[in-house]
């Protein structure tokens, strides 16, 4: 499927800016889950310092802001051809070892929530226990914009029973380390149904599992990815994989707005 | 090169070691006065406190204005950040930010300036003992200068150095003034009468001018010639017009070095050639105490310049 | 247990590097000796060279007290000992570069992978960082003592940011000052030229797209911290900028110092603040020292960070005990100088042997340094070990233990004359596009009678340590 998306952020600055950063993960890969035809981000209002890959692969560029009040404005668009492997994504590649995905960080670390909810995990092939803990994540955390933030942690996301995509992709993360995969944290876009206007970005999550690689799961959907998911950067919690992360100095405070399309 | 970190840390090295100084000079004027002229000693301590800035900080502490609470106040006390304790610590903390940008006997003299006074003040000064404290600090303050001129490089670091001892020079020599420009008022002058010109006396001695004032002018006190002498003067080295043709010179060098000029090099500019331009005459005329206030200002504004022109912070 | 003196060993008499030495000592005047002592303190007070102790209030600036007898190593001794330094730093760097990439060594089973993954100096920011020279650990102090004429064991490494080499300079240029004569007639290897050394060290690992000569500066957390005599001097001494986090920030894709003429591009960057400071941006956010978004221009290729930030997982306490299956798995050679048998408490029969021989072991904290935290069995009460001992059980994976060996002791001048001290060397290591090691180092000796810690913050002093040209 050929999917075409547009992703703008804006943040404006109420007063002058004495110095601030933006770091973007905002630059999809190709892979066997989708092949990247053409994208283009435009930046408006910061420079470009660098750009590099990080430590799980992804294409990171860091901004610089300064000077009046004023509003940046970041377009990432381009067309992606995706393919449906079943949610399957390929096996381990890159230096980070996997060990590392094993690891609990700080917002995925699991608490006596977790703990619980990876009890009720039945027997299973390895697959089948990780769609089991979906399915109970999915059953556990409604689907309730506001209810949560982005430093909201997996395990507070479960004890409130709301959340968003990033609280599903956390709190599935959590259980799959748990029951011994490594899992990690994919952050992209999703093509709902019924509209163009997407609300935000969307966010799932990964297990490892030997022989197959990365299989993804969709907690807050309750599916594998298909077709409909673009892929853009991965990490072991939203902390790592986040589109946009920055720093401001100085007293100015920020105002965003993101407006995101995908369509085919 | 230098980092604008650093260009702040020596200009404030220097303000502090120069701010230090005039404490002393100044407590010794008011000393002087407290001794010989026991009646009108209590105003003295209180012009003596509206000089250094420091007077409304005092009538928080202390209700009597004699020597002990004074220069205790202005020598001692940690939390009147112009005492002189406070001002060597300042500026030893700067020196030692700016460490690399001093040779070693500069960076030694300060830490042993320091060192020396902090040993000397660490109790109540005794009565008895205030001259000879006074005149340690002086020449600590005089030994630091000595190294300074002695082995710096005449650079950039030199020159941010420089301006910070003017601009706090010119800034403490207007002080002064304004705080008694009423006695330097011609209408009110009395010239060789038996009434009390120690006033005069006083400032002269806060800026170390009463001997070389005779040299100049081989005559008695006057008003008028005082007021000349500390602000027009071209070779008395406290006077305004001295303290602004070195913070000009200084700013002019930095302007050659690095190619380029800076608003600073005109508000600096300007104020030299006001001083060069002008007479004694005009100044009474037009406002002492206005014209006064006005330097002040416009002195601090180049402070405020300078900091922006050259990235300190 | 008889300590081995280097000066007068128990049985063999004077030892020949202390020989021309111990003539000139017969012919001093004692109390002009201790004049000597007292000149020394003197310089050391007027030029500023003080260090701040944690926890002790107002004591902000203390001196390290410092011995006039220097100790004496003969150049074929620290022959013997470069050899093995080498080929330790060698390691060590091998080391890094695999486990930020392959991680051979781990799949290997050469080291546990837990010893990695569960520590907090591994960071996972640096994984697939190849820093020019393939260099990570550029500066480095290698922690040795001796416990008889042959014996030398490695204690510890230091491969984040050793601090102590401006103490090394310093001994020596007061040396030179108070016995000028000392040194016409005893041929004393320089270490004068280290500053130089590690100017050209750190340029000759700029970024391959610098050309010409770069730009270095050193990096301090600020005039408030223990170290910043030390950095202020080596800043001094390299004639490069010593600069503070404040003075930084990302500028043209580079990091860049605010100068008096604006923004000027740093290439290579001697960096004294830790990694978890160094960058808000990736590490600790509430960092004030650090340049925030330096990793990315780091991961760009666009600056020379030294040391490299993840060096920790190199020197760590529980990576030390497997350093000789390190270096045998890099250099496919069995280390030359070794290692102190080491306990690690995580595995349980070495705790379960711990906890039995308190009394007679040296237990630290994983990853405690400067001498806190820390059990000296021997010189511990009944009481002390107790309390210890629990802590130890809570949780015996923080700890390692030690046998307390009996380290040489070297004479220092006291009141009543030369009397014995135990002492440690910490070489400085240079590494770039070769390896260089200074003839000398730091010389700590415990000032206490009997006492085997020899930390500066725990009542240590230091020596001048003389290398012979011989």
């Amino acid at each position: 499927m050929r999917l075409k998306v547009t992703h703008r952020t804006e943040y404006n600055y109420d007063q002058p800016v004495r110095y601030g950063l933006q770091r973007l993960r905002l630059w999809p890969a190709s892979g066997p889950a989708q092949t990247m035809l053409t994208w283009t981000l435009r930046i408006e209002g910061a420079r470009e310092e660098v750009r590099f890959l990080d430590q799980f692969g992804n294409d990171t560029r860091l901004l610089s802001v300064d000077g009046d009040p004023h509003t940046i404005s970041i377009l990432a668009e381009g067309e992606v051809e995706t393919n449906d492997v079943s949610g399957v994504s390929g096996l381990h590649r890159g230096f980070a070892p996997l060990w590392l995905f094993q690891h609990e960080t700080p917002l995925t670390a699991p608490g006596p929530a977790i703990r619980d909810l990876v009890a009720g995990v039945g027997e299973g092939d390895e697959v089948g226990r990780l769609h089991s803990l979906m399915a109970l994540i999915a059953e556990r955390i409604v689907y309730e914009p506001g209810t949560t933030d982005t430093r909201t942690t997996a395990e507070q996301a479960l004890v409130k029973g709301a959340g968003v995509c990033q609280d599903h992709a956390h709190v599935f993360a959590a259980g799959a380390r748990l029951l011994g995969f490594p899992a990690r944290y994919v952050s992209g876009y999703l093509m709902m149904n019924d509209r163009v206007e997407q609300v935000a970005t969307h966010a799932w999550a990964e297990a490892n599992v030997a022989g197959l690689g990365w299989v993804g799961f969709d907690a807050a959907n309750c599916i594998s990815p298909d077709e409909r998911y673009v892929r853009v950067a991965v990490g072991r919690d939203y902390r790592e994989a986040m589109p946009i992360s920055g720093i401001l100095i100085g007293r100015a405070e920020e105002q965003l707005a993101v407006h995101i399309t995908v369509e085919q | 090169m230098l980092l604008g970190r650093t260009a702040n840390g020596l200009y404030w090295m220097n303000r502090y070691i120069e701010r230090a100084e005039n404490m002393a000079r100044l407590i010794d004027a008011g000393l002087r006065i407290a001794l010989t002229r026991t009646q009108n000693a209590s105003d003295e301590w209180n012009s003596v406190l509206l000089s250094a800035g420091a007077a409304g900080a005092f009538a928080e502490k202390h209700s009597d204005y004699n020597a002990e609470n004074v220069a205790d106040f202005l020598m001692r006390d940690m939390a009147n950040p112009s005492s002189v304790l406070a001002a060597m610590e300042t500026a030893r903390n700067n020196a030692r930010m700016v460490r690399t940008a001093l040779t070693r006997e500069t960076w030694e003299s300060i830490n042993e300036g320091w060192m020396s006074l902090k040993r000397m003040l660490a109790e109540p000064i005794d009565q008895r003992e205030l001259p000879t404290v006074l005149d340690a600090i002086k020449r600590e303050t005089a030994i630091i200068r000595g190294s300074f001129y002695g082995t710096m490089l005449r650079n950039e670091i030199f020159d941010f150095a420089q301006l910070g001892t003017y601009v706090e020079r010119a800034d403490n020599t207007a002080r002064i003034l304004d705080v008694k420009y009423y006695v330097l008022l011609p209408s009110i002058s009395w010239v060789g009468s038996s009434l009390d010109n120690y006033q005069w006396e006083s400032i002269l001695r806060s800026v170390a001018a009463h001997r070389s004032y005779r040299w100049v002018y081989e005559a008695d006190y006057r008003p008028t010639s005082i007021a000349e002498y500390l602000i027009l003067n071209v070779r008395m080295p406290r006077s305004l017009t001295f303290s602004y043709r070195f913070i000009a010179e200084h700013l002019r060098f930095l302007a050659d070095d690095y190619s380029a000029r800076h608003p600073s090099h005109e508000i600096a500019e300007r104020t030299y050639a006001r001083l060069r331009g002008t007479q004694i005459g005009d100044i009474l005329e037009s406002g002492l105490h206005e014209f006064l206030a006005d330097f002040i200002t416009e002195n601090n504004r180049l402070g405020e310049q300078v900091a922006q022109d050259f990235g300190f912070h | 247990m008889v300590a081995f003196d280097e000066m007068l060993p128990a049985e063999a008499g004077l030892r020949k590097p202390y020989e021309a030495y111990d003539g000139w000592l017969k012919n001093q005047d004692p109390a002009r000796l201790t004049e000597k002592m007292r000149d020394a303190e003197r310089v050391f007070r007027k030029t500023g060279i003080t260090f701040a102790v944690y926890g002790e209030r107002d004591a902000s600036e203390r001196l390290i007290p410092f011995d006039i007898v220097p100790r004496i190593i003969a150049g074929n001794e620290w022959r013997r000992l470069t050899q093995g330094i080498e080929q330790r730093v060698q390691a060590l760097n091998a080391f890094l570069d695999d486990i930020y990439h392959r991680q051979e060594i781990l799949r290997a089973g050469r080291v546990p992978r837990e010893l990695i993954a569960t520590n907090e100096a591994f960071l996972p920011e640096m994984i697939g960082v190849k820093p020019p020279a393939g260099v990570y650990t550029h500066i480095i102090g290698v922690d040795i003592v001796r416990i008889s004429e042959n014996e030398f064991y490695v204690l510890e490494d230091n491969a984040r940011t050793p601090s102590g080499v401006s103490y090394m300079l310093e001994n020596r240029e007061t040396m030179l000052q108070l016995f000028p004569e000392l040194f016409q007639r005893i041929k004393v290897q320089p270490v004068e030229n280290y500053p130089q050394l590690l100017r050209q060290s750190l340029s000759a690992v700029r970024p391959s797209n610098v050309s010409g000569v770069p730009t270095i500066a050193v990096l301090t957390p600020g005039s408030f911290n223990s170290a910043y005599f030390e950095h202020a001097f080596l800043a001094d001494q390299m004639g490069v900028q010593l600069v503070e986090g404040q003075d930084l920030r990302v500028v043209d894709g580079h990091v860049a110092m605010r100068t008096t003429e604006g923004y000027k591009q740093i290439d290579v960057l001697y960096r004294r603040v830790d990694d978890a400071f160094l960058d808000p941006l990736t590490f600790r956010p509430d960092s004030a020292l650090g340049v925030p978004g330096i990793m990315d221009v780091y991961r760009a290729g666009n600056i020379t960070i030294a040391n490299a930030p993840g060096t920790g997982i190199a020197d760590d306490k529980a990576i030390y005990s497997y350093m000789p299956e390190i270096i045998e798995f890099y250099t496919g050679r069995k280390p030359i100088l070794g290692n102190i048998p080491t306990w690690r408490c995580s595995e349980p029969d070495s705790l379960k042997y711990v906890q039995e021989h308190l009394a007679e072991l040296v237990v630290k904290e994983v990853h405690g340094s400067g001498g806190y935290g820390m059990l000296v069995g021997p010189a511990a009460t009944k009481k002390e070990r107790e309390e210890f001992s629990k802590k130890l059980a809570a949780r015996p994976s923080n700890y390692i233990a030690q046998p307390t060996l009996s380290l040489s002791t070297c004479p220092i001048l006291t009141a009543k004359g030369l009397a014995p001290r135990h002492v440690d060397l910490r070489p400085f290591v240079l590494v770039s596009d070769r390896i260089q090691i200074v003839p000398g180092g730091l010389t700590r000796v415990a000032l206490k009678e009997g006492s085997l810690v020899v930390n500066s913050s725990q009542g240590g002093g230091t020596k001048d340590t003389w290398v012979l040209d011989d």
